[in-house]
């Protein structure tokens, strides 16, 4: 079965090469801009893993992972942090706020898809 | 009553009066104090209650009703100033060693042997009326007494022959009365415990039987006081004195005598003697602040009674008023009553004597012989001890002295005046020490050469108005000299000086005298700047409270106690040390407690020793043999080294003043750490949010670039929309790069500004031209409403076209595709040339207005149109504005558009800040 994938970032063209990278990848991919909408689509499209950018208008990342963490229908769902501020406290902040994992900006693609695989289980 | 009666009981008295002193001077040296009672003290400060009170307030009162009143009224009302000025006068006396009011002037201006000297003779001088009075009110109430049941008046003395005259003897058994109790003791210490026990005994005595004399007058002669006052009422005679103005007693009057005895109660020397330099504890003149007052209200009670009672009883018998209180009982038969009023004066006249020769006598010695005699080398190379038998001889012999001179004043003026009348004199004498005295305590600006010309200025003319004329009125001088004054010139008249008219001769003499002193005194010393050593001494004398001194009297005794030799350790090396020192050696002695130490040399040695290790042996030998035994030379030497301590003081208070200095600049070292701080935390969020900026671009450049390397499938079309987002987010990072760069310039004041001759008009029209492929590819109408011209303003070119291109893309930004409406306006006002950018996009809110301005915050919220800016173009643009004196602001109502403007004054001066180009 296919894993479904939500990416959510305000940047125009993160999101243009994220989407290209996961479905070249095999997965699935649904989009959001800000914060709001990251929230909304994981509710309707129930993806399997979200590529959560920090930085958003609206919600910033943090409050959407914690608000996921704290919905019983969205239990099992991966989030993946990814952002541009890379000091220790704002890792250590993502992590406690419920993120599975945590990759700074600029990332390396194949170190990227190798966490997404690891975090669904998916054979590399 | 035969004379030997007389005299047998006066020497039982006497002697009794004796056995109290000298019981009172064995417990002083068993260190048990007698006189260590505040009553004691109180009692012995009557002492100024002599015969004058005894005998000659009748006397007064008798002539002017309640004219003898000022005398006590003055004492009452300045001892509400004495927990102040007398308190002063007692600290600076305890710690200063001050023995005379001759030692405490001179001390106080430099330990002047000069001013020493003239206060000595000022003062003997001026006190040898007062103890002439003494001397005559003895002898009268003698004789008057001898001739007992009848009352006949004593007769003119110059009658009788000079070795034939009671009064001689009298005065030669004073002066042996006074050395017994006075100098009896080898060691010459200056206080005499003995002496203040028997004042003080005196004082009750002299108290009690003038009051059962008062008793007796109104409630036996008479009905009690409503009796004896309706029949004075009754008498036209009498009935004046009921009433002020009586006998000459005007309110100048009043007031001079007033201030007179407000000014003696302090100054005169035996007041001095039992008030400071006897005194054994400050906190015993609390109690005195009202006994003192209390004992002066009952022994003026019966004062007038008996006056009046007098007068009445002896109308026109040509009784002296001066001797009611003894003729009273002696008319009515009362010969024990008698004999015991005249023991009563005979009690308030030794008790003066005693104390004023006392205190006359050191000064005499202390600050008039020996400064003469230690002139000669010989003397200041003896011992000791053998100077201390000199001094006692010194002292025996002024005692001698002093007596007689009064003896001869009383039998060359004693007859002119009343007994008041002398006193007055004296106390006239002795006001003369005020100014010097009380600006010596207060005035650090006051100088030797102020205090000598105020005190001979005062006392010349004291000299001139009151003591010759006492002389002229005896026939001793001719009395021409009143009328004419000296050389025949009216103006110096000695009762109406310089036409002075219609005082009495008291306050006649006090106001010229302290006119002339207090203006010689302040003047003179204004003349110049205090020199070092007197206000050294200076500091000592005003500062005596602010100084730490050993408590009480424990620098004070005369012989070694462990008590004051450990608080002396203690002032050096500290108490606690000192008292740990002490306690080994009592150990090391076989002693338990410290206290129970032996003095002896053992001792003294061990503290010298102790002390010589923090001041040195010299100052240690000078400072232990001050207190191990009276040393009339050692107080210079403590003066010194006091004078050093003031220095040390003076160090720790600059210690004080640094410590101050250093926290005050930690507190500032502190405040600025925190804006310092602050402004870190503000450059450490400014880092992180331009890493941030450049960390966005990478991420997408690295990952087309990764997948275009990894994946050489990817489709052409695909491939050239990849490289062209890498072509977009590169040219994203340069702007980005120069404009952070452009900020951190602009903000450092460290950016080039190329000024020249600008028109706005065509800013606007460079700035429009490159950006109409903006509006273009968007669709959106661009309108423009410049002026034909505007005038020229001096300006960085492209600076302003930066600003405005920023405007107007920020706004093309934001409109919609299509259907967006951009306006540029620019228009000359009052302030200057004001350009607005208005467009019809999404609006502002008022949040958001202000944030706009603030660094990498970008307007709109939703990102599905995001903004390709960086962040700092608004920042940089109000930067650029604000250099030239203008500003950049935004009107807005979110979803009806905004309008970003900004205002440049136009003029000569158009660069505000010079130093930022």
């Amino acid at each position: 079965m296919t894993k479904k994938i939500l990416i959510a970032d305000d940047e125009q063209n993160i999101v243009i090469s994220l989407e290209f990278l996961m479905k070249r990848e095999g997965f699935s991919v649904c989009v959001a801009n800000d914060g709001q909408e990251a929230l909304d689509k994981a509710r309707s499209e129930q993806p399997d893993l979200v590529l959560l950018d920090v930085m958003m208008p609206r919600k910033n990342g943090y409050e959407v992972c914690q608000e996921i963490r704290a919905d019983a229908a969205l239990q099992g769902m991966r989030i993946l942090m990814l952002t541009a501020k890379g000091r220790e406290t704002e890792v250590t902040k993502g992590i406690a706020m419920g993120a599975d994992a945590y990759m700074t900006k600029p990332f390396s693609t194949k170190e990227l898809v190798a966490k997404v695989k690891a975090l669904l289980d998916v054979a590399a | 009553m035969t004379g030997s009666v007389i005299v047998a009981a006066s020497f039982l008295y006497l002697a009794f009066l004796f056995a109290v002193a000298y019981f009172g001077d064995k417990r002083a040296d068993a260190g048990r104090s007698l006189i260590a009672s505040p009553t004691i003290y109180a009692l012995s400060l009557a002492v100024y209650c002599t015969t004058w009170t005894y005998y000659g307030s009748v006397g007064r009162a008798a002539s002017s009703g309640l004219g003898f009143a000022p005398i006590f009224l003055g004492p009452t009302l300045v001892v509400g100033l004495w927990w102040f000025v007398m308190l002063k006068m007692v600290r600076i006396g305890k710690t200063h060693r001050i023995t005379s009011i001759a030692d405490f002037i001179a001390s106080r201006y430099g330990k002047s042997q000069l001013l020493g000297g003239l206060v000595t003779v000022i003062a003997v001088l001026g006190v040898i009326p007062y103890i002439a009075l003494q001397l005559k009110a003895v002898s009268t109430s003698f004789t008057i007494l001898t001739h007992y049941p009848a009352i006949v008046m004593p007769a003119k003395s110059e009658t009788v022959p000079w070795l034939a005259d009671t009064t001689l003897y009298i005065a030669l058994m004073m002066a042996a009365f006074t050395i017994l109790f006075g100098t009896r003791h080898l060691d010459a210490t200056e206080r005499h415990e003995g002496m203040v026990a028997a004042v003080a005994f005196e004082s009750l005595v002299k108290l009690v039987i003038f009051v059962a004399v008062g008793l007796f007058v109104t409630f036996g002669l008479f009905d009690g006081f409503g009796d004896l006052f309706s029949r004075v009422a009754e008498d036209p005679s009498l009935r004046h004195l009921m009433s002020m103005g009586a006998g000459g007693n005007s309110f100048g009057s009043w007031f001079a005598l007033t201030l007179l005895s407000m000014l003696a109660v302090m100054f005169l020397p035996r007041q001095f003697q039992v008030a400071v330099v006897e005194n054994v504890n400050e906190n015993h003149l609390r109690r005195a602040i009202w006994l003192f007052p209390l004992y002066l209200l009952l022994i003026n009670i019966f004062v007038l009674p008996i006056a009046l009672g007098g007068l009445i009883h002896f109308a026109g018998q040509g009784v002296d008023a001066d001797t009611f209180v003894l003729t009273l009982p002696m008319a009515s038969g009362h010969g024990w009553l008698a004999l015991l009023v005249f023991i009563g004066g005979l009690s308030a006249a030794t008790g003066m004597i005693i104390v004023e020769t006392i205190a006359l006598s050191t000064m005499v010695c202390n600050d008039l012989v020996m400064p003469v005699l230690l002139r000669y080398r010989w003397l200041a190379l003896q011992g000791r001890e053998d100077l201390s038998g000199l001094l006692l001889g010194i002292r025996r012999f002024a005692i001698v002295l002093i007596l007689l001179l009064g003896y001869l004043y009383f039998r060359l003026a004693g007859e002119a005046h009343a007994l008041v009348s002398i006193g007055l004199i004296s106390f006239a004498a002795v006001a003369q020490f005020a100014p010097a005295m009380i600006g010596g305590m207060y005035w650090r600006g006051a100088t030797r050469p102020g205090a000598l010309a105020g005190l001979s200025g005062g006392f010349a003319i004291w000299l001139y108005t009151l003591l010759l004329p006492s002389f002229a009125k005896s026939g001793w001088l001719p009395i021409e000299f009143l009328q004419g004054g000296v050389l025949g010139t009216e103006l110096l008249r000695p009762q109406e000086l310089f036409g002075l008219q219609g005082l009495d001769p008291i306050a006649h003499s006090l106001f010229w005298s302290l006119f002339v002193n207090i203006g010689a005194y302040i003047c003179v010393s204004l003349m110049r700047r205090p020199n070092a050593r007197e206000a050294g001494q200076a500091t000592l004398f005003v500062d005596v409270f602010k100084q730490s001194r050993p408590a009480g009297d424990a620098f004070w005794r005369g012989s070694a106690r462990i008590g004051d030799l450990l608080p002396l350790i203690g002032r050096f090396i500290g108490p606690e040390r000192a008292r740990g020192a002490f306690a080994d050696y009592a150990r090391s002695r076989g002693v338990a407690e410290v206290e129970a130490l032996p003095a002896d040399a053992g001792l003294v040695h061990f503290a010298e020793t102790t002390l010589a290790g923090a001041i040195g042996s010299a100052s240690a030998r000078v400072m232990v043999a001050s207190v191990v035994q009276e040393e009339p030379l050692g107080l210079d030497e403590v003066m010194n080294i006091l004078d050093e301590a003031s220095q040390v003081r003076a160090y720790s208070k600059r210690l004080e003043l640094k410590s101050r200095e250093l926290e005050a600049a930690t507190g500032e070292l502190r405040s600025a750490n925190e804006r310092l701080q602050e402004l870190d935390r503000l450059k450490d969020d400014f880092m992180s949010s331009v890493t941030h900026e450049l960390r966005t671009p990478l991420t997408s450049i690295r990952a087309f670039s990764e997948m275009l390397l990894d994946d050489p499938r990817i489709d052409l079309t695909e491939r050239k929309r990849f490289l062209g987002i890498i072509v977009s987010e590169t040219e994203r990072l340069t702007r980005l790069v120069n404009q952070v760069l452009d900020m951190a310039k602009i903000e450092s004041g460290h950016a080039d500004w190329h000024n020249g001759e600008v028109s706005l008009v065509e800013v606007i029209e460079q700035a429009v031209a490159s950006t109409s492929q903006l509006f273009k590819d968007k669709d959106v109408v661009l309108t423009m409403d410049l002026p034909e011209s505007v005038p020229i303003m001096l300006a960085d070119r492209d600076r302003l076209v930066q600003v405005v291109l920023n405007l107007l893309s920020n706004a093309v930004k934001f409109v919609a595709r299509g259907a967006g409406r951009v306006a540029i306006r620019l228009r000359e006002t009052e302030e200057g040339l004001r350009v607005d950018v208005s467009d019809n996009g999404p609006g502002l809110t008022q949040q958001e207005q202000i944030v706009v301005f603030e660094k990498f915050r970008q307007g709109g919220n939703t990102m599905t149109d995001k903004p390709q800016g960086t962040g700092l173009g608004l920042p940089i643009s109000r930067q650029i504005v604000e250099h030239y004196g203008g500003r950049l602001w935004v009107e807005s109502v979110a979803g009806e558009g905004a309008c970003f403007s900004f205002l440049l004054p136009c003029g000569k001066s158009t660069e505000s800040t010079e130093e930022a180009g």
